[in-house]
């Protein structure tokens, strides 16, 4: 019968517990959710792009501007890199009896990241007071768009690691396996969402402080502008 | 894939307290009727709307509403049926309640932001229809909200209107973001024993589709949203050109309009499948239940309903022909567009080679979904005509298109809604729908809606324009055309005021419906086995289904029923000796 085909049995999905489902679950809704963000920046930069081709547009990048010295930002770079690294070495050590040096990987990496937030602010108030306010240009109004949108995500990650740091703290007072699991699981889901930040940063921070140029060329190879 | 062992034994803390029971809650099945009801209220409000919008077509001058709260009307109409009903009740309502009952889940994989997706939503129709009662009213820019006129002085609601527009779909795509997560989690990670992702029901394989789509066109909303939100309040030239107003020019300068188009139709156009895929996936379920017939071609619906969604995203431009492009875009889009009914034509044959030699039931679900196939025959057909650059030319901004896409992703994707709550409801409340009442109501709206819509076409022809507010002193308009709009703005009337039926039924039968008990039309899908029903917290009872086949076994040859439960397993198939010799 045409029915009995369709009824085999698949086997089982191997039996586990109820943590792995519960890790996979997360883990499968932050890939969605770093794939919406990414057609958000995505979207973003494409207009960046588009806009840029306009002659009213007076790049930040040109030598007289405030982006030909981007020493302050490579500053802010580094504490994410830091941030992502520590994040990624305390998913590590976690696994280790006594949970190795997660503690301390954690606070720095949060510390970092507090860092980065306080770094970038300290750009915009350079930026606005030497007159570069987000409707004088629009090349300013992206730049503040872009990297205060990018700090919001990372606001929204803090949230998340005071989380895990708060799980960590309990766990280490009164060791379960449910708040093992839990906390592993938490500090995993913050290192990929860190590696994810960094890398949106770093394709933000490239495109930002590139010249006029570059973007003339990207827009040509996108068959955009003239 | 797939939930363990250890999940079944997981403790359901069920909340007691009428707040935490159906105010907080965070079961899916309350909150699927939070946002359904939500939905359908706002959607009334966008009824009457439009009802007001065709007093003033028909009969000008007839009730006291000027250019003004025309525009403001016909925005707010089109902005609310697209995003806070239709979109909300699919994903939101359907995805809520189906996806989990469906795949033999005990509730969304992150129920807390589940709920916060409800509150979000909540407050963003708050906020849209708090911008009825701010200085200069709702804005009226028209659905699509194209700068620079959205913003521009001299447009209804260019100032606060505006403003609670766009912060109201910022706060929506927050909620549809945090909901979709959920249902595409939910269906990759929380499906039960044997539920292998082709043996899903096609509803939950078009909500999933769906919300991939809107997870990653949404996004282009809310982009150009919070651009032109800036554009509004700061100052910012992200979308507005170099201006003059009232002789004096504007600080804006650069900004590019056609950039917002581009951004906005890159949404839009994926918005048309992010609503038209659960209604394909909801129908194609109907027509098998009700036709006791297994789906045609159910992994050819599962592939067309997936490159839909996958081409959705390449047509986009072919809502902007008329902004002016290059030609060689405009032959790419019209290419891409009229590729896209392919796999829509394939599904269309398969709902007709499913009801062919079936046993048709023509219960109210039944009809409504036939009704579907028809008008969304219709205004994909026409889609057909405005695909083509040549064509929508001459056509775009007439009445033609108000016709087309009213047809194809107004009446079609509403005639499933109402055919689907027609058939869940004694799900959810454990009564049936009034029958009668349910019968009456649909002949109205059916053939309501074609004799609203299908006039249109032909005003179209006449190239009587969309959205004026008045027809007068328009020599190339001929009399009979306002015959003809009297005549729409009756039948719209009477169909709007038909709703009262539907609404009525669903509080009368609530108390007075017959009992339906778990699985009157006997299908075979998990929602229908559940112990109790409505089903309760956790949905299952102390163990999760096991599946063992697909969800179309209907009409199964020797089989002692008609239908064969995902849930039974080969060997307890009742199969007739006689037959099985064959």
């Amino acid at each position: 019968m045409l029915t009995q085909a369709r009824t085999t049995s698949l086997p089982f999905a191997a039996s586990s517990g109820y943590f792995d489902q519960r890790s996979a679950s997360a883990k499968t809704g932050l890939r969605f959710l770093m794939a919406a963000m990414s057609s958000m920046f995505f979207l973003f930069l494409l207009s960046y792009i588009l806009r840029s081709q306009v002659p009213d547009w007076e790049a930040l990048s040109e030598p007289w501007q405030p982006l030909a010295q981007t020493g302050q930002l490579w500053f802010n770079s580094a504490l994410l890199v830091v941030a992502s690294i520590s994040l990624e070495l305390a998913r590590r050590s976690i696994r280790q009896p006594d949970h190795g040096h997660s503690r301390g990987l954690l606070l720095l990496a949060g510390l970092s990241s507090f860092g980065f937030l306080v770094g970038q602010v300290a750009f915009w108030n350079f930026l606005t007071s030497r007159g570069f306010f987000a409707d004088s240009n629009p090349a300013n109004a992206f730049f503040f768009l872009l990297t205060g949108l990018h700090a919001l995500h990372v606001v929204g990650g803090l949230v998340a690691w005071i989380a895990a740091t708060v799980r960590l703290s309990r766990e280490r007072r009164q060791p379960t396996e449910e708040g093992l699991a839990l906390t592993k699981l938490s500090i995993e889901l913050c290192a990929t969402y860190w590696h994810f930040l960094l890398v949106v940063w770093m394709l933000l921070f490239a495109l930002l402080s590139s010249s006029p140029g570059t973007y003339a060329a990207i827009a040509k190879f996108c068959g955009l502008g003239d | 894939m797939a939930y363990a062992d250890d999940v079944e034994n997981e403790e359901l803390h069920e909340p007691t307290g009428f707040i935490w029971k159906y105010v907080w809650s965070q079961d899916h099945k309350v909150i699927a009727i939070q946002y359904s009801t939500t939905a359908i209220l706002v959607g009334l409000v966008a009824l009457v709307l439009s009802g007001m919008m065709r007093m003033q077509i028909g009969f000008p001058g007839s009730i006291d509403m000027d250019s003004t709260a025309y525009y403001q009307a016909m925005t707010m109409h089109g902005m609310i049926m697209v995003i806070y009903l239709l979109t909300a009740i699919f994903l939101g309502g359907f995805g809520n309640y189906l996806i989990p009952l469906m795949v033999g889940a005990r509730d969304m994989v992150f129920p807390f932001v589940n709920m916060l997706s409800f509150w979000f939503y909540l407050v963003s129709v708050l906020v849209l229809l708090a911008s009825f009662f701010v200085p200069g009213g709702p804005t009226g820019a028209g659905w699509t909200l194209y700068p620079p006129q959205a913003i521009t002085a001299g447009t209804p609601g260019s100032e606060w209107g505006i403003i609670l527009m766009l912060v109201s779909l910022i706060i929506f795509i927050i909620a549809a973001t945090m909901g979709g997560l959920n249902y595409v989690t939910t269906v990759l990670q929380a499906r039960t024993h044997g539920m292998t992702m082709f043996r899903m029901p096609l509803t939950v394989w078009g909500i999933f589709v769906a919300t991939i789509l809107a997870l990653l066109a949404f996004p282009a909303l809310f982009v150009s949203g919070v651009m032109m939100l800036l554009d509004q309040t700061i100052g910012t030239s992200f979308f507005m050109p170099d201006m003059m107003q009232f002789g004096s020019q504007l600080d804006y300068s650069g900004g590019s309009p056609i950039l917002f188009q581009h951004l906005f139709w890159f949404f839009g156009h994926p918005e048309v499948y992010i609503v038209a895929l659960p209604a394909f996936g909801l129908v194609s379920d109907l027509i098998s239940i009700h036709a006791r017939r297994s789906i045609f071609g159910y992994r050819m619906m599962v592939w067309a309903i997936v490159s839909i969604g996958v081409l959705s995203f390449v047509v986009w431009a072919h809502h902007m022909y008329v902004s002016g492009m290059n030609p060689y875009f405009g032959f790419f889009f019209a290419t891409t567009t009229l590729v896209i009914a392919v796999p829509t034509a394939l599904k269309v044959y398969n709902w007709l080679l499913t009801l062919w030699r079936g046993n048709i039931h023509l219960t109210v679900p039944m009809l409504y979904s036939l009704a579907f196939i028809v008008t969304f025959l219709v205004g994909g057909l026409t889609g057909l005509f405005l695909g083509n650059v040549v064509v929508d030319i001459p056509l775009s901004d007439t009445y033609f298109v108000v016709a087309h896409f009213h047809m194809v992703m107004g009446v079609a994707p509403i005639l499933v809604v109402f055919g689907s709550i027609y058939h869940w409801y004694p799900k959810m409340t454990g009564r049936m729908l009034h029958d009668g009442i349910g019968k009456l109501h649909f002949w109205i709206t059916f053939l309501g809606t074609y004799l609203i819509y299908f006039p249109m076409h032909y005003l179209g022809f006449l190239g009587m324009p969309r959205r004026y507010y008045a027809y007068e002193d328009y020599p190339f308009i001929p009399e009979s055309a306002q015959s003809l709009n009297a005549f729409i703005t009756v039948v719209a009337i009477v169909v709007g005021i038909s709703q009262l039926l539907f609404l009525f039924n669903l509080a009368y039968s609530y108390f007075k419906g017959a009992p339906s008990g778990g699985n009157p039309w006997r299908a075979t899908s998990l929602e229908w086995l559940t112990p109790e029903t409505p089903p309760k917290h956790g949905n299952w009872g102390t163990s999760l289904p096991v599946v063992h086949r697909w969800a179309y076994d209907y009409g199964v040859p020797g089989a002692e029923l008609d239908y064969v439960p995902q849930t039974t397993s080969p060997e307890e198939v009742p199969v007739h000796e006689s037959d099985h010799d064959e």
